[in-house]
């Protein structure tokens, strides 16, 4: 099965049911499928064939959603940008998947012209809204939204099968260059099958899903949601929690994913009293563990609510889940593995190690990654071969144990990366940035303790003699050049940084005191 | 004391500025300019923006008042903000 056919079969079930509620707009499983049947047309009219690469560079939106689903019946491979994405670094992963085709709100024109300096693969854009683009239009095929969406003539070609990639995730990486997880479709349909399956979801689910797409967690609730022929909420932010709290109300939504700075903003209004969201079936919570406390906040706001506690890393999207009964026997663990995964922990030599001994986790399922898109080193690293010839399995970089009764709790990172709002952020990426202001000398970035985001990212700089940067010059700089949850919270200029024997910059070791 | 329009509207401009811009004040940034299409603030950005407002202007936010209309753009924020000065001035 291949991830369209979500929608495919859910449109040949139930073609009147609302699929997708956005802005105002209400689309059913008919409409979404034509509308993406269409935009597949205009792909391929426009030359883009079975298994090149298209970049989304959209918010949460209708043109999102028909994008991901018309670039799959084109037989492309879909990649989500940001919407907060720079030129530099969307220009960075067009040109290092070779992408042919950009689709992109007209408002980024300014970015166009420079992604078409520097992406020489580049052959369309298409700009979803209405308005002027300031797109050359030399050498690249401009392609408004309503004409990419009109009428089909003549017949499409089948798009391929389960084993061809269907996404590119990038990742924040190690190298300060974000790195590619190279989905197939039978990767993300083997992890949509088994989330749906432990979450129960039908077609009578409504999910409510604030997200970014171009977050995996948040991207899944669009295909699990579509799977089941249920009804997905797409909202662009949760910067108005008290809008949320009347969509989830008032559209009595059953299912409704969060990550834990969520939960932070969501407990701290006050109104919020126990039982008004009697519909809510589930809350799911990802990307970091909630705090006790809050898991008990939760609880009493949401009496009638299950709530799973979950743990995924992007390279095969989710690994555990907590069976909500055992919420309040070990609220710290994550669970055990999702249904068709086997997890497992091993220490260094690659030994399973016993109950409450830490080591790294390992994942073997039909959900692991293909690897790192052109990083065979990366994907080595990653993935392992398995216990039959030639499989791989993937090594988590995540430090867990499992107690008598196999249940795990996660320990901590291999690696520096920070966890801030739910995403994984290489500190090298930001370090790499801010090395592009002369007057940097060095720099150390950081993850500390915060109460709403999890990690804040706070930079120690020392600056070269001479040099007046200010904070907020420095702050600025950041934010034209990244997105806006890798900006940092905080940055304290000083002296002098923690080496290492070899002189190099060690960040372990670094004062993280709490911001707050 | 209630401040007048164009003063409410220079002091939110300025602290958005400050705090969400850095003090870029060469980005364009239009009194009806949504804040959060442009992406100058997101969730924890409102939550500094209400602790801002309640503070600054001696006025309480409810939790059911955070809503895009009173504060997703400069101008919605100062006639917001005058609407509560106002209605304290008169229960004063």
């Amino acid at each position: 099965m291949r991830v369209e056919e979500f929608l495919e079969h859910s449109a040949h079930r139930a073609p009147h049911k609302t699929a997708l509620i956005c802005q105002g707009s209400r689309l059913t499983y008919a409409e979404v499928d034509q509308l993406s049947d269409r935009l597949a047309g205009a792909l391929i009219e426009k030359g883009v064939r079975r298994g090149d690469r298209v970049v989304v560079f959209l918010d949460n939106s209708v043109e999102a959603v028909v994008s991901i689903f018309g670039i799959l019946k084109a037989g492309a491979v879909f990649i989500m940008a940001n919407s907060t994405t720079k030129a530099e670094k969307l220009a960075y992963m067009m040109n290092n998947s070779e992408a042919v085709g950009l689709i992109a709100h007209v408002r980024q024109g300014p970015v166009f012209a420079e992604i078409e300096n520097h992406s020489p693969s580049l052959r369309v854009i298409v700009t979803a809204g209405s308005g002027h683009d300031t797109v050359s239009g030399n050498r690249v095929t401009v392609l408004p939204w309503d004409e990419a969406l009109h009428p089909l003539t003549g017949h499409r070609p089948a798009p391929g099968i389960d084993v061809d990639l269907a996404t590119i995730i990038y990742t924040s990486g190690s190298t300060g260059f974000p790195k590619g997880v190279m989905m197939t479709h039978l990767n993300m349909v083997t992890a949509a099958t088994s989330i749906t399956q432990y979450l129960g979801n039908t077609a009578d689910d409504v999910i409510l899903n604030v997200l970014p797409l171009s977050f995996d967690y948040g991207l899944y609730q669009v295909l699990m949601g579509f799977k089941v022929g249920g009804t997905v909420i797409l909202e662009k932010s949760f910067a108005f929690p008290q809008l949320i709290l009347n969509q989830l109300r008032d559209a009595k939504v059953t299912g409704f994913p969060i990550v834990p700075t969520m939960a932070a903003i969501l407990l701290q209004i006050n109104t919020l009293a126990p039982g008004q969201f009697p519909h809510l079936r589930y809350i799911t919570n990802t990307a970091a563990a909630l705090p006790p406390a809050h898991i008990t906040q939760l609880r009493r706001i949401f009496p009638s609510t299950k709530i799973y506690s979950m743990y995924g890393l992007t390279e095969c999207k989710r690994v555990a889940y907590l069976p909500p009964d055992q919420l309040d026997i070990r609220p710290t663990s994550v669970g055990k593995a999702i249904p068709n995964t086997e997890v497992y922990i091993v220490n260094e030599r690659g030994q399973r190690v016993g109950p409450g001994e830490i080591g790294e986790l390992v994942v073997r399922g039909a959900h692991v990654m293909k690897g790192y898109w052109k990083l065979p080193e990366d994907t080595k690293r990653a993935l392992k071969p398995g216990w039959i010839d030639g499989e791989t399995v993937l090594y988590s970089g995540d430090f867990f144990r499992a107690d008598e009764e196999g249940y795990l709790y996660f320990v901590g990172r291999k690696d520096d990366m920070i966890k801030t709002r739910g995403e994984k952020v290489s500190p090298t990426e930001i370090e790499r940035v801010l090395y592009m202001l002369t007057d940097v000398l060095e720099v150390a970035v950081v993850g500390v303790p915060d109460e709403i985001l999890g990690q804040a990212i706070k930079a120690m700089i020392v600056l070269r003699d001479g040099a007046h940067l200010t904070e907020n010059e420095i702050l600025l700089h950041c934010r034209l050049h990244l997105e806006d949850f890798m900006v940092p919270q905080a940055v304290e200029l000083t002296h002098a940084l923690p080496k290492t024997d070899s002189g190099k910059i060690q960040r372990r070791g670094l004062p993280i005191e709490s911001r707050r | 004391m209630e401040k007048p329009t164009r003063r409410i509207d220079h002091a939110v401009r300025q602290f958005i500025v400050e705090r969400f811009l850095y003090g870029d004040h060469s980005a364009p940034l239009a009194d009806e300019d949504s804040l959060l299409d442009k992406g100058i603030i997101d969730s924890t950005g409102v939550l500094e923006l209400v602790a801002y407002l309640q503070s600054e202007f001696g006025i309480e936010i409810p939790d059911e008042e955070i809503i895009p209309d009173n504060l997703d753009s400069i101008a919605k924020l100062t006639r917001y903000i005058q609407h509560k000065q106002s209605r304290v001035a008169h229960a004063g």
